[in-house]
């Protein structure tokens, strides 16, 4: 697999050497090897089953919490292995955030304590400290002007896209350093998807982001660099213009042809 | 900034392992307290077993004077009972289930409405049925319905008996209208279980409403249904306020339905007042170890076939 | 058909209406303030109270929840969360056995355990019953109202890098919480109502309790006492008595029915 020549000399956020993963007997994810950028949107895309969502579940150890799930291979995140013995999954996950399918806020918990969520039940109890970060986190997620004066309304009461947006926030909370995020859009109507890709585009100034998506579309838009996956194996990586004007394998071409079963 | 990813301890692992251990540390209780009912009803009985062997079951006298304490007629009472107890619950009851699950399809509202009813039966105390047992339904028993039966079916020696309310008969009716919420509730939720894929296969075939319960539901659902029965079985078999107030309260072999009676409960709570001595006192737990055995084959029977049926595996966190 | 099956409905639904109507008709002239402040009357002087059965029910269920439920959440807690581990396949089957096994058998056991080698009949021996009977209840709602708290929730706090127990407590038990009330609620109802496994534990006493290892009467008692006397106007306490609880079980129930409705809201709203 030949790395993208933009990124020859780039020192990877993210690589996985052989990353395997699956339930019990049956391998979903059948080693896959990639280095992902720093400060830059992957798209990671492939019709249904092919293991995509598996991927970005293994790159903050979620895969791992489902019955029967089971991992081989190395995820380094800047070079420090995140399935080392001596690797603590909690902070991976503090330092690797994640945007979901469907939104999902705490129902019980009001907008404010959705976003805070993170620090409060880490332990942060500095109530200007909250304060601040779900204001910054709001803000980073264009939110804030439009919940600022409700705070303290559940977060369920706002609209799908606004949820997506308080999930969002609320892992920007926790100051990670990547954002995973797993088709968030799939739930949501074209008016609120152009606001979260807007966001997405302005979000990787101070984040590495892995988006998984089936949308072509929405991938050429946000996505600096792509990535097809088919049966559980990565077919191409390369800058998202070049992958989709050039694709290299018959495989990947015949996918965004749409000449796919 | 980049906080290290190692740690000598993990964060929250010891807050995980504090908690699965304590909530562990209750499921372990729940399996000791079953042990536990085992092992000590078996010892505080272990005079009586000793003394009486088997023949505590197969024997019929219970009598304090001459020390002897046998439990035969109480066994054949609680099995006429409980049967009776089928006999009239299980139509009732299954009737009940198909019709929340299979009419409600189209009127909801009436359908959940009549289920809380149901479900409001199963929450009156079994001493309030076993009062109005005694108060209304014996008296009602002993003046129309026993009179009718002795006429029609007394040539028969289970109905030949002079009518007097507080017997077998009754003890079955109160027991049906204990159990029905039982077979009922447990019935539904096996036929909401039901895919609808098998209905619709029948429907396609041009069957009726009726066609479609009886050939499509009831059959795939028979093991469960089943298990519904045997776990209203359980219950009757254990009930003990309601039929202690209209059975009669007859120790001795009973000659007929309309004849009063005792079952392994009732026999427990009328006699329990009556003395003190160390051997009757052990009977009394050697009934009780009787009804544990009964109930913890009959209830682990009845769970595994109604499991079957309605749980399915989820994945969770 | 047809018939057949709403006549079953009907035949049902009938004695729940007869039992009903005959306890309000039979229990009402025995109502009175003095109902819930006096004691069981003499024969042939009055219907008196049933403040004996009062204070002695409410000792006992109170006692009674308050070593069950947390033993019951615990589990239930267990169920929901270590579902794949053996220990859960086993307890939580053991727990449906033991959620349908004779009140009487229980009953014995304590009368056995505790009874027995105190030589005397207890408020505590009976609360001790009782709890064995609400565990069951109480362990099984907990696992079901936080087995239905969406996985997404839980994956929601974890990726957020809060450890599990704390996801458990915050996000988890904090989103069922209502179908907890609603189980402790069910724990209380089928525990006020239970009277054999009483009769052999906690006996009975014609005064309020005013100790703990003493006889101690309660609310079923006094309808099974009462209402197997030969005395007219005991007869008429033991409706009273039985219309006391019947109500106590109708407010009990509409409040399981206020709980769950909420829940159900809840949950709506959030997938």
């Amino acid at each position: 697999m030949s790395l993208p020549a933009s990124l020859i000399g780039v020192q990877p956020k993210f690589e996985t050497k052989g990353l395997k993963a699956g339930f019990k007997s049956t391998w979903v994810l059948n080693g896959i090897d990639i280095k992902i950028p720093p400060n830059r949107v992957t798209a990671v895309m492939g019709p249904s089953g092919c293991g995509k969502t598996t991927f970005v579940r293994c790159l903050n150890r979620l895969h791992e919490l489902t019955p029967g799930a089971v991992v081989e291979g190395e995820a380094l995140l800047d070079g420090e292995d995140i399935y080392d013995r001596n690797t603590d999954p909690v902070a991976v996950r503090r330092r690797i955030g994640m945007v979901f399918q469907k939104p999902n806020p705490f129902p019980t918990m009001s907008i404010y304590h959705n976003v805070v969520a993170g620090l409060a039940l880490n332990g942060e109890r500095n109530k200007k400290k909250l304060d601040h970060a779900a204001e910054q986190s709001l803000r980073g997620a264009y939110l804030w002007d439009e919940v600022k004066d409700k705070l303290t309304d559940s977060g369920a009461s706002l609209s799908g896209g606004q949820q997506q947006r308080l999930c969002i926030a609320r892992a920007l909370a926790v100051e990670p350093e990547v954002i995973l995020m797993d088709e968030p859009c799939s739930a949501l109507d074209p008016t609120a998807t152009a606001k979260i890709e807007e966001l997405i585009t302005q979000l990787k100034k101070d984040y590495t982001i892995i988006i998984v998506t089936h949308n072509m579309q929405q991938a050429s838009r946000v996505a600096d660099y792509t990535t097809f996956f088919y049966l559980g194996k990565m077919i191409e990586f390369g800058e998202t213009a070049d992958l989709f004007e050039n694709p290299k394998e018959e495989l990947t071409e015949r996918y965004i042809t749409g000449k796919f079963g | 900034m980049t906080a290290s990813l190692k740690g000598s301890r993990r964060s929250g692992s010891n807050g995980d392992l504090i908690l699965k251990t304590v909530v562990g540390a209750a499921a372990i209780g729940i399996v000791a307290l079953l042990i536990g009912l085992g092992i000590e009803l078996t010892s505080g009985s272990w005079l009586s077993i000793k003394t009486f062997g088997l023949g505590f079951i197969t024997g019929s006298t219970w009598n304090s004077v001459t020390d002897t304490y046998n439990v035969f007629p109480a066994v054949i009472g609680t099995l006429t009972a409980s049967a009776l107890a089928l006999l009239l619950g299980l139509p009732i009851g299954l009737g009940v289930a198909i019709f929340l699950s299979e009419r409600a399809k189209g009127m909801r509202a009436g359908a959940s409405a009549l289920g809380s009813l149901v479900e409001l039966l199963a929450a009156v105390p079994s001493v309030i049925y076993g009062f109005w047992g005694l108060a209304v339904l014996a008296p009602f028993m002993r003046d129309y319905i026993e009179p009718t039966l002795k006429t029609y079916l007394g040539f028969t020696q289970l109905f030949n008996a002079t009518p007097i309310g507080t017997d077998l008969l009754t003890a079955g009716v109160i027991l049906a209208i204990m159990i029905i919420p039982t077979i009922s509730a447990v019935s539904r939720d096996i036929l909401n279980a039901v895919p609808d894929s098998q209905r619709e296969a029948m429907y396609s075939l041009g069957a009726t409403d009726w066609e479609v319960v009886r050939k499509a539901v009831l059959p795939y659902a028979r093991s469960g249904i089943f298990g519904a029965t045997i776990l209203g079985l359980g219950r009757a078999v254990g009930e003990t306020m309601a039929v202690t107030f209209v059975i009669g309260n007859n120790i001795n072999l009973p000659k007929s339905l309309l004849s009063p009676g005792a079952t392994l409960t009732t026999l427990i709570v009328n006699q329990f007042g009556n003395t003190f001595d160390p051997l009757s006192e052990a009977a009394l737990v050697e009934v009780g170890l009787v009804l544990f055995l009964l109930a913890l084959v009959i209830n682990i029977l009845a769970r595994v076939l109604v499991w079957r049926m309605t749980r399915s595996t989820r994945f969770r966190v | 058909m047809k018939g057949l099956i709403l006549l079953s409905v009907a035949i049902a639904i009938i004695p729940l209406f007869l039992v009903v109507a005959n306890v309000v008709v039979e229990g009402l002239p025995a109502i009175s303030s003095g109902f819930f402040t006096g004691i069981p009357p003499s024969p042939l002087a009055g219907y008196g109270g049933i403040l004996n059965g009062i204070e002695g029910s409410l000792l006992m269920v109170g006692m009674g929840t308050l070593i069950a439920v947390p033993l019951g959440v615990g589990a239930g807690i267990y169920f929901s969360e270590w579902p794949e581990s053996r220990l859960s396949f086993l307890s939580s089957f053991t727990n449906d056995v033991l959620a349908e096994f004779p009140t009487i058998v229980i009953g014995l056991f304590v009368y056995a355990l505790v009874v027995a080698p105190t030589r005397t009949f207890s408020a505590v021996a009976g609360a001790l019953a009782l709890a064995i009977i609400e565990l069951p209840i109480i362990a099984r709602t907990t696992e079901e109202s936080l087995k239905i708290v969406p996985i997404t929730l839980r994956e929601a706090s974890m990726a957020l890098g809060i450890p599990r127990w704390k996801t458990i407590f915050r996000v988890v038990i904090s989103t069922g919480k209502s179908g907890l009330a609603t189980g402790i609620l069910l724990g209380i109802a089928r525990a006020t109502g239970e009277t054999a496994p009483l009769i052999v534990t906690a006996g009975y006493l014609n005064y309020p309790p005013t100790g703990l290892f003493q006889q101690t009467g309660s609310i079923p008692y006094i309808i099974y006492n009462f209402g197997t006397a030969g005395y007219p106007n005991w007869i008429t306490v033991a409706w009273g008595a039985a219309l006391v609880l019947v109500a106590f079980m109708l407010i009990l129930n509409l409040s399981v029915k206020f709980f769950i409705g909420r829940k159900s809201t809840g949950v709506r709203a959030e997938i």
